[in-house]
């Protein structure tokens, strides 16, 4: 990123060894600072000798970024969803989900799979469904029981779909009265892309639901943000430094 | 074969697979509290409590059993000790907080009850547990329905707590305690006088007051001891013996003292200060403690019954008559401010208190998972300190390392909150 914003960004997996992914992504792209943030990011503190922070407040200035008047976030990426509570960027309050899959990207994808779709036409065809089979397992692995049966018994595809996506719905819905919401909300994360969540949350909350152009690179936007007010301002004391170690 | 192996096999335990859990718990004692910097010199002493619970201090009860004396385990810190140890018993707290048993505890007990009595169980089911084979007498209590059914199951003597705190609930609790006493005095054949009970409430006394004067050093700035530490020592005051263990506490409080009056520290000055407060965190279980002080925040006080709640109020001594102290002994324990009871706003006092005595910046709710009666009342406990603008989260989580990155990533972006 520089002052007029992004001006590069590369989606990889994650993969058995982040640590390569990272260097080898780094290695194309130049740049004047780094801060980690996700999963990995002791990972890459370690090894970039770099700041971190967490994905909370990356979404937080991230989506503040893109959208200034941002007042909530719900991220929901491969394994857990968050719901954060905004104001000028800084985090009010957050929930996340938890220590299981339910409700999580990672639900949709082995849903999909289950069903024979690939991720992507998953949320378009759910959003094809006249009506939807009722799910009652949010669990992962029961519902996978509970779709085959539901396939054998000869409900349609389709119809269980939007169950499906219906459920992970309930879910999020119930994770956000956690925190409590205002508009508008930014819905960020890998899920964001599938098109019936994002219908369905509109149907549902009837509030202002936002989209940014790239949903998954939220986070790395709040984190460039950090890295570049960290050369910019000297109020960390670490003025243009550079990470060691790239 | 090293003597203590040779004990374990002459008490019935597998002795292999006995070694997996002590190397299981060794691992994690060494990412966690072992991986500390800092550390007072004294601590070595409470470690080798913890690393001798299996070994030394088993075989110190086997001796004392050979002369006569009876060994009492227990479970919650509602079980006076005092009364145990007035008629020659030693009272040794036995809950488990290791993941290794969890499995052999699910073979028999359902898996949505809280991980610490499922550890517990586990231990003795899967024969890893060197205290359930020379155990005299399992006392048991009435403060969470899981633990209430097992009682059932292992037919342990059970002390009635009560859920409410009123002058009916008062007497009640007066008459379990005497039960309890009565109990005592079959198992060793030997009576409680007020002379014994004098001596062995100063000795409980003088103990809470060692652990009153290290939590008086967890409200500095910085604080000389680690929170991680601070649990280590409450683990290790579950289990060894009193006065010893009182002797020990006492010398490292005089470190501590050296240590402030040096600046000593493993934390900075203005480090964020942590207040943990819900469930008891009992040995083998460093998890949550490590998690947070690695993210470079300070806990500097518990709220737990492996903190404040074990060591708050004293009995009060100089009470020569028997049926007074037992008076005394009930009206100190019914203090404990447990989320069995219904109301509990004593417990809403406490934590308001002690969040300003420690000058706390936040407070983690540590819930073990499944325990309703802490977890329902987090609640409660989350409106009294919103209402008073402090920052505070709640973890529900059990002994596994599933949930580590997770748990990391809620710990540090409370932490960039506060």
């Amino acid at each position: 990123m520089d002052d007029s914003g992004v001006i590069d960004y590369v989606i990889t997996d994650t993969g058995v060894d982040p640590l390569s992914n990272v260097l080898k992504m780094l290695k194309h792209q130049e740049h004047d600072n780094i801060v980690a943030t996700g999963y990995g990011r002791y990972l890459a503190q370690m090894h970039l000798q770099c700041p971190i922070i967490t994905e909370i407040k990356a979404y937080a200035i991230g989506a503040n970024f893109l959208f200034p008047d941002c007042r909530t976030v719900l991220d929901i990426g491969g394994q857990d969803s968050k719901i954060i509570r905004v104001r000028n960027g800084k985090v009010e309050d957050f929930e996340m989900n938890d220590k299981c899959a339910a409700g999580t990207g990672k639900f949709l994808e082995v849903m999909a799979t289950t069903l024979g779709f690939t991720l992507d036409e998953f949320g378009n065809i759910s959003s094809r469904a006249d009506q939807a089979v009722p799910i009652s397992s949010m669990c992962t692995v029961f519902a996978e029981s509970e779709i085959v049966s539901l396939i054998s018994s000869g409900a349609d595809r389709k119809n269980i779909s939007l169950g499906l996506h219906q459920s992970i719905l309930n879910r999020i819905i119930a994770l956000m009265g956690r925190t409590g919401f205002e508009e508008p909300i930014v819905f960020a994360g890998g899920v964001a892309k599938n098109e019936c969540i994002a219908k369905l949350l509109r149907s549902k909350l009837k509030m202002k639901i936002l989209l940014p152009p790239e949903p998954q690179i939220v986070g790395a936007i709040g984190s460039a943000l950090v890295a570049k007010q960290e050369i910019t301002s000297d109020y960390t004391g670490r003025k243009n430094q550079k990470p060691k170690g790239v | 074969m090293t003597n203590h192996e040779q004990m374990w096999e002459e008490l019935g335990l597998d002795v292999d697979l006995h070694k997996e859990l002590i190397k299981s718990i060794d691992h994690t004692f060494n990412q966690t509290v072992g991986a500390q910097n800092e550390r007072p010199a004294s601590m070595a002493y409470f470690d080798r409590v913890l690393h001798e619970s299996h070994g030394g201090r088993v075989a110190e009860l086997i001796e004392a059993r050979k002369n006569g004396k009876k060994f009492v385990g227990t479970f919650c810190i509602y079980v006076p000790d005092e009364i145990a140890m007035a008629a020659d018993a030693i009272p040794v707290a036995l809950c488990g907080g290791t993941q290794f048993s969890i499995p052999y505890g699910e073979k028999m007990f359902p898996r949505n009850i809280c991980p610490l009595v499922k550890s517990t169980f586990g231990m003795a089911l899967s024969k890893t547990c060197p205290y359930g084979p020379i155990k005299d007498l399992g006392v048991g209590e009435t403060t969470c329905d899981a633990k209430k059914k097992a009682w059932d199951v292992v037919n342990f003597y059970v002390m009635e707590v009560p859920q409410k705190k009123s002058d009916l609930d008062l007497k009640l609790w007066r008459q379990a305690v005497a039960d309890f006493k009565s109990r005592i005095e079959e198992l060793t054949g030997m009576k409680v006088t007020a002379h014994r009970l004098t001596q062995t409430i100063d000795i409980m006394n003088d103990k809470r007051r060692a652990l009153q004067k290290l939590n008086e050093f967890r409200k500095l700035d910085p604080p000389p001891i680690s929170g991680l530490d601070a649990l280590v020592i409450m683990q290790a005051a579950f289990n060894d013996e009193p006065t010893r263990f009182t002797e020990h506490l006492t010398e490292l409080n005089n470190e501590l003292d050296d240590r402030v009056k040096k600046g000593i520290s493993p934390f900075k000055k203005g480090t964020k200060r942590i207040m943990i407060s819900g469930c008891p965190s009992v040995m083998g279980n460093w998890k949550v403690h490590s998690l947070i002080e690695k993210s470079d925040a300070a806990i500097v006080v518990d709220e737990t019954c492996t903190g404040t709640r074990y060591f708050s109020n004293l009995v009060e001594d100089g009470v020569a008559d028997l049926e007074k102290q037992l008076d005394a002994l009930a009206e100190r324990y019914m203090k404990i401010d447990c989320a069995c009871f219904s109301p509990n706003n004593e417990r809403m006092e406490t934590i308001e208190k002690i969040v300003d005595d420690h000058t706390v910046d936040g407070v983690v709710q540590y819930i073990l998972q499944y325990c309703h009666g802490y977890n329902v009342e987090a609640i409660r406990v989350a409106r009294i300190l919103n209402k008073r603008k402090i920052p505070n989260i709640k973890l529900e989580t059990d002994y596994s390392e599933e949930d580590m990155g997770q748990l990391r990533t809620r710990i540090d972006a409370f932490l960039e909150q506060l």
